[in-house]
């Protein structure tokens, strides 16, 4: 905000309130209400506002209190935003940045708990960014307000509350990251385990037990689900030969299906186990503690398909 | 360059009565003449809700430059309610109201209590200080009438007389809760009580029950189904009064006649954001008239006010002469929801409004007009401490929902999703937590 004063933040309680999980901190005071608007809750309309102020050279970041309510916008987000560029032949760029925490939060039900990175990123026009760490989250969402298309910037509120170390290359006013580069967070050479998101942290996890056990997983935080990685998780697989992607989101249609047909396509003879796809279960997301649990994964499910994956190829390999 | 709205003088308000002609036959004018009743019969109950279209003197006190937008004076034709609510309720009606209203703070205040302990999570938005509302308007419905409400949904639930076992245990996440803990909090439904649910997003229950109010009109209607007189009610808030479904449904509602009511609950914030600050016209009931309904203000700390203003509303609705649109002035005694620290109101706003308990007001009036003693009222307080103990105790022994019931329901198609061709459902495949479970 302060390099281009193009630059604004709109949305519900951004301003006054400092954002409904404080992620808007200090922006009010620093950069005043002509840049920090607080929007009436009206996603359809302040979406739409933001969008038309793309079209004539602002660069709005659009704060959705949390991503469940961009379903009210979705129309401008898809519609408006991400094929004006086509329609118009490239005459009507849209720089927009959509953002807010999407994701399973705790205790908030259905409505209030659900993933929308393959629902946006099945939509051609649309750039989707889900970042896991600090570096991520500074390094991206710069390059979202620098980029001049339509992004959707997929942050998770329980991972606001969570500290990571970050480097003095990170703190550097001049630190970005490319969009559609994925990050190796770990290497191994027995399994790779794809994640966005605060599963990367779930991932990692269980890449520190299945270490404990003797068998070595490369995890790949995705940083972006549109565009995808392909290259980085191929090399991936071509070196470990399994994979197992995992999100929180449902399981149909998902990042992992994609996931899954682009190391078909691309890598198919590498495989020495079938994909396994760790996703959220195929319902909306129950009230009950101990059903929200079964609902979301858990760094065990990514344990046991890891291991699943990885002793499934023993016997082919004891019989080759 | 400001965004700050500019302050506009406020046109007199806009008296509306039951007899204002709906606007499919000729457009509604401000120039209508109210003082003439078109219709005789309702003329008697017409003037408290002309009574309550006056705008109450309200808070004032408020250091912000935006605040006196709120403000503004009765109109000097305003009927005085009071002179004639002491003809109002019996002594029964009186204790229900109270017993209501009682059991609506008790249970919230149970909540608070429940949820530090651990034994709800989430988000939890209690009605505390708003208990006129739920209970002015529910307690004058039958049973098949329907109430759509929001994430602030516990008390229109007990209104509507889902017991309070089941809303307790359903915020304990347990398998005896009205939704056997798959709902939780913000989302109360109860098919057996009409309660159509609490829904979560902004706006969002307004055309639901726009559908419903669609759907007794229907069957009566189309369906010649007699007794479909169901009136539905529809409770929202004042930063919802912003969002364009309240708009589109105020449209058609008021073209089709629809049995509805649209109760705002205007307390006077969303979360953080004031709604002076977030409103161009901050009188909500002004855009009934707009639309071609009724538009009502009506102080809702009082619930005998709110009630007189609600038994006109809903008869209108139920003698199909369409819509209506309730603005009840309010406050909430908390935070927004059990995690908002709450530090944008003035203290002073929120003293001023605490002054207005809707609860020590009934009392007031109760014992002022000998309706009852102390030691009843006592009683009736006593008595819900120990409901509530007992929902409590009963929320906290039941079991929580066994791991099948997360197959469960997700269709009403009994061969759904989940259920094998045995009619068991397979919750037994190792795989079904991890989203892989064959279907
Ligand atoms: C579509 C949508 N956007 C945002 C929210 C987040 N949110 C929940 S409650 C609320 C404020 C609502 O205020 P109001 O309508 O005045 O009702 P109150 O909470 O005061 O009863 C907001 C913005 C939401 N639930 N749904
Ligand atoms: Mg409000």
């Amino acid at each position: 905000m302060s390099a281009d004063p193009k630059v604004f933040l709109m949305g519900e309680e951004v301003g006054e309130y400092q954002g409904a999980y404080k992620i808007s901190k200090g922006l009010l005071e620093k950069y005043g209400p002509e840049r920090v608007l607080d929007t009436p809750i009206t996603e359809a309309g302040f979406s739409g506002i933001g969008v038309g102020a793309a079209y004539y050279g602002l660069r709005p970041v659009v704060e959705f209190m949390t991503f469940n309510f961009s379903m009210q916008a979705i129309d401008h987000i898809i519609n408006s935003a991400a094929k004006s560029n086509y329609m118009s032949a490239g005459q009507i760029s849209v720089p927009i940045v959509f953002r807010g925490p999407n994701g399973a939060a705790a205790g908030v039900g259905a409505q209030h708990s659900q993933c929308y990175a393959s629902w946006y990123a099945s939509c051609p026009g649309l750039k989707v960014l889900s970042p896991y760490s600090s570096e991520d989250a500074r390094g991206l969402l710069k390059a979202a307000i620098r980029d001049p298309d339509p992004v959707v910037f997929l942050e998770n509120e329980l991972l606001y509350g969570e500290s990571f170390p970050v480097s003095a290359e990170v703190l550097d006013s001049s630190f970005c990251l490319p969009i559609g580069k994925a990050k190796i967070e770990r290497e191994g050479k027995d399994v790779t385990i794809t994640a966005f998101s605060k599963m990367v942290g779930y991932a990692l996890k269980a890449a520190d037990t299945l270490a404990k056990e003797g068998i070595s997983a490369e995890v790949i935080n995705l940083r972006s689900i549109r565009p995808l990685d392909r290259s980085t998780i191929n090399a991936s697989v071509r070196k470990t030969n399994r994979l197992v992607t995992v999100e929180e989101g449902f399981p149909q249609h998902g990042v992992g299906a994609e996931i899954c047909t682009s190391v078909i396509e691309e890598s198919f003879g590498y495989l020495d186990a079938p994909v396994e796809r760790i996703a959220g279960a195929d319902v909306p997301m129950p009230y009950a503690a101990n059903l929200e649990r079964m609902a979301v994964p858990q760094v065990e499910d990514i344990i046991r398909a890891a291991k699943r994956a990885c002793h499934r190829s023993v016997p082919v390999a004891a019989a080759a | 360059m400001s965004f700050t709205a500019t302050k506009f003088a406020h046109p007199p308000p806009l008296p509306l009565t039951s007899t204002t002609p709906r606007s499919n036959d000729k457009p509604l004018s401000f120039s209508f003449d109210h003082s003439k009743p078109t219709n005789p019969s309702s003329s008697s109950s017409c003037s408290f809700f002309l009574a309550s279209t006056r705008k109450l003197p309200r808070f004032n006190s408020l250091t912000k430059p935006h605040a006196q937008r709120r403000a503004s004076s009765p109109p000097a034709a305003a009927v005085l309610l009071e002179q004639t609510t002491n003809l109002l309720i019996t002594k029964e009606e009186g204790l229900e109201l109270y017993k209501d209203m009682i059991l609506g703070r008790a249970f919230e205040d149970k909540c608070a209590e429940m949820y530090y302990r651990g034994k709800m999570f989430g988000f939890v938005h209690l009605y505390n200080g708003q208990e006129a509302v739920s209970t002015g308007f529910i307690k004058l419905l039958k049973k098949e009438d329907y109430v759509v409400s929001t994430y602030r949904d516990h008390v229109h639930a007990l209104s509507k007389g889902v017991p309070s076992r089941a809303v307790m245990s359903e915020l304990f996440g347990k398998a005896t809760g009205c939704c056997r803990g798959q709902g939780g909090s913000m989302h109360m439904f109860s098919k057996e009580h009409n309660l159509l649910g609490g829904f979560a997003f902004i706006g969002e229950g307004i055309p639901v029950a726009t559908g419903a109010a669609f759907s007794s009109k229907y069957r009566r209607e189309v369906l010649n189904q007699e007794g479909a007189d169901q009136v539905t009610l529809a409770f929202f808030g004042d930063g919802t009064c912003n969002n364009g479904q309240f708009f589109e449904c105020l449209n058609m509602a008021a073209l089709w006649k629809l049995p509805i009511v649209f109760v705002v609950e205007n307390n006077l914030w969303a979360i953080g954001m004031s709604h002076l600050r977030a409103t161009s016209d901050p009188q909500i009931w002004k855009k009934g008239p707009a639309f071609g309904m009724p538009g009502v203000h009506v102080d809702g700390m009082d619930v005998l006010k709110v009630r007189e203003v609600a038994k006109e509303a809903i008869q209108r609705a139920r003698r199909g002469e369409g819509p209506t649109l309730v603005e009840c002035e309010t406050y909430r005694f908390r935070g927004h929801s059990l995690a908002d620290p709450d530090e944008l109101r003035d203290p002073a706003e929120k003293e001023h409004y605490a002054g207005r308990d809707p609860i020590s007001a009934l009392k007031k009036y109760i014992l002022e007009n000998n309706l009852a003693t102390e030691q009843e009222l006592k009683a009736i307080e006593k008595k819900i401490d120990e409901v509530l103990e007992d929902a409590v105790e009963f929320a906290d022994k039941s079991p929580l929902p066994p791991r099948s019931q997360l197959l469960e329901n997700v269709f009403a198609d009994p061969k759904g999703f989940g259920i094998g061709p045995d009619g068991k459902y397979r919750c037994e495949d190792p795989k079904f937590t991890e989203g892989t479970a064959h279907v």
